[in-house]
């Protein structure tokens, strides 16, 4: 399986990185103090492939905290919040679409 | 049920005891992710959008009212309190964490449950016929062998680095409820003109990225040739397989290119190498795991009781009784299936209190035992006739008599978007919006049995390509698109769907159905005639036309 490192990158807008945490699979952000957070807004913003291939390998190598990261789009709303960049991405931050049987 | 012995019991719990090792080196950080990921596949575990999916076997579909129970409790103790059964006879939890799942294994254990084939390259679980042994006019029970092949392939070395999964299913019945045409290996129960037992085997079967119908490779292979042949089958497939490409990887890929006579040959030859081996199955091996399927003391009741009769009065009963209801080896009792697909809900999805009230309900009229059946639903085998409105005054209270078996809210879907991280699009929101316009049970009813199947994605879990009406979501241009496809049919005369144009929009998949059923109450020719046999019949134009006349 090719490592996400070897993929070829092509960024032109707002992006953050993104994984699930190892212990409980919760969905996770790269922060820019080289953690991770629950929140998307306390995700490193990268703007080009070479700070997201930076900030990929940096998660890439916490390979304790988080699995499977990868670069995921965002906006940026006029107030600077940050959003997900697609539905996946939505679905992943808010939880289903639907309401849960319990 | 099966009665599971020592060897079982330690070989399940042995199992947890290594998981849970895995697991604590993997928190460690003792195990990377790339070393972990095989181990965790081989325990049930995926990683979905939001979490850990722990996905749990039910071999051929059987389950005891404590291993229901304990279901329950997992549910509740480790998830969130509902479970999702699967079209492969397993149910899956959405939200456990890696560091609960060593206990959750460890309390299925108790009651001799595993998650053991139900993921990785290798023997997934063996399913078969939800009315095993309790449907009139079957050959055998089928899940004896169900069974044999369960315990000689479970961690099996050679079967457990395959090309890719490998799914068997097993029918003993004309009318195959199994879908064994669309499985890797398919077999279908049958007696020579001896009166001996063995197997029609079908193989490349399949649906994902490139469905196949399963071809007839062998008309009989009597029984206790069946794991001989079987593992020629594989032997084949580990040898020429395709590992470089995962898409290009499943058994239906490699007879399609060899084409069956060459696939056939290359069987034949390996069989008789091991045919007159250790792989021989002694009668005695049959017998014994016959003995160790233990079927109630049935009593001789009437067919007719009077508490049957005088609840044919009630037009609720009655529609729930014609519609779920079906007719049992044993004139005295009944099978009941449970509709898991209420009007409004995700299909497959029970929460714990109705799995605890439903083991309840086995035990008082069902001797304990409850069926999984692919099409995520329930089912009661052993119900006494006289205790069907009790039953299904029960179910009720519970939500789970809707009468909408094999009609057209009975929708199979894969969990889609909002779970799978597979997935292009959601399933269940509009398997949810049809149940609502097709809530009106008269209207389904005068539509007939028409069966639905939405997937999320091209790997088809919800198995669209043989749903009577099929809907695979995709992503195109950031949106989620539907194909639909008709003509589709899992059963005994399986076939593909066809395509009827470009995808529609999320918005417009329920108006687009609407107009295919009106088209087909408007084109049948009498009101038996199935929606599959009018598409039959007339191909896909004519609904083709009406879905598009106006888009």
């Amino acid at each position: 399986m090719t490592s996400p490192l070897q993929k070829k990158l092509k960024i032109s807008d707002s992006s953050v990185v993104t994984a699930n945490r190892t212990w409980d699979g919760v969905v996770v952000y790269r922060t820019a103090a080289k953690g991770w957070s629950a929140d998307l807004a306390d995700a490193a913003i990268v703007r080009n492939s070479d700070e997201a291939k930076a900030l990929l390998a940096e998660a890439v190598a916490d390979d304790v905290g988080a699995i499977g990261p990868y670069i995921a789009p965002v906006q940026i709303g006029e107030d600077g919040k940050i959003l997900p960049g697609n539905l996946r991405e939505q679905i992943r931050r808010d939880g289903v679409t639907i309401d849960l049987p319990v | 049920m099966y009665a599971y012995d020592e060897i079982d019991r330690t070989l399940v719990n042995e199992r947890v005891s290594e998981f849970r090792d895995q697991v604590q080196r993997r928190l460690s950080g003792e195990l990377t992710e790339d070393e972990f990921k095989m181990l965790r596949l081989q325990n049930g575990v995926y990683l979905q959008l939001h979490a850990y999916m722990f996905r749990v076997a039910i071999p051929y579909g059987t389950l005891a009212s404590n291993q229901l129970r304990q279901l329950a409790h997992v549910a509740r103790k480790y998830d969130r309190g509902y479970g999702h059964f699967t079209t492969r006879q397993n149910i899956q939890f959405n939200w456990i964490k890696l560091s609960d799942l060593p206990d959750a294994l460890a309390d299925l254990a108790e009651v001799g449950i595993h998650a053991m084939q139900t993921s990785g390259n290798n023997m997934r679980n063996v399913t078969s016929d939800q009315w095993a042994g309790v449907a009139p006019g079957e050959i055998e029970d089928p899940r004896i062998w169900s069974e044999l092949i369960r315990q000689h392939t479970t961690l099996h070395p050679e079967f457990s680095f395959l090309p890719r999964k490998f799914k068997i299913a097993i029918t003993a019945s004309d009318h195959d409820r199994a879908a064994i045409k669309v499985h890797d290996i398919g077999l279908r129960l049958i007696k020579n003109e001896k009166g001996e037992t063995g197997f029609e085997v079908l193989v490349g079967g399949g649906l994902g990225r490139t469905p196949f119908i399963g071809k007839t490779i062998k008309h009989f292979v009597h029984g206790r040739d069946l794991l001989s042949y079987i593992e020629a089958i594989l032997r084949v497939y580990n040898q020429y397989g395709r590992r470089d490409n995962i898409y290009k990887a499943r058994i239906k890929i490699l007879v399609h290119e060899l084409g069956i006579e060459k696939f056939s040959r290359e069987v034949e030859e390996e069989w008789q190498h091991i045919r007159n081996s250790s792989l021989q199955i002694d009668d005695e091996v049959i017998e014994d795991i016959r003995s160790r399927f233990i079927y109630p003391a049935y009593e001789k009741l009437p067919h007719m009781p009077d508490e049957l009769r005088q609840a044919a009065a009630d037009p609720d009963f009655e529609a729930w009784r014609k519609n779920s209801v079906a007719a049992h080896k044993n004139p005295g009792y009944s099978i009941v299936t449970i509709s898991l697909k209420p009007i409004g809900a995700p299909p497959g999805d029970a929460t714990a209190e109705q799995m605890d009230a439903l083991a309840d309900l086995a035990d008082k009229y069902s001797f304990g035992e409850i069926r999984v059946g692919h099409e995520q639903n329930l089912a009661l085998p052993h119900v006494a006739k006289r205790d069907l409105p009790a039953l299904w005054k029960a179910l009720d209270k519970l939500g789970l008599a809707t009468p909408n078996v094999n009609l057209i809210t009975d929708i199979i879907a894969c969990p889609g978007l909002d779970y799978c991280s597979l997935a292009n699009a959601r399933s269940i929101p509009i398997a949810q919006e049809l149940t609502r316009r097709f809530a009106n049970h008269e209207l389904a009813n005068l539509i007939g049995r028409l069966h639905i199947n939405i997937s999320g994605c091209i790997n088809a879990c919800g198995h669209h390509h043989v749903g009577h009406i099929g809907i695979l979501g995709v992503e195109k241009n950031g949106e989620e698109v539907y194909q639909i496809t008709i003509g589709g049919r899992a059963d005994e005369s399986a076939a593909l769907g066809n395509l009827i144009g470009p995808g529609v929009k999320f918005d417009e998949v329920a108006d687009v159905i609407e107009d295919i059923v009106e088209a087909y109450l408007a084109l049948r020719e009498r009101p038996e005639e199935l929606f599959v046999d009018t598409v039959k019949r007339l191909g896909v134009e004519p609904f083709k036309e009406r879905v598009y006349a106006t888009r």
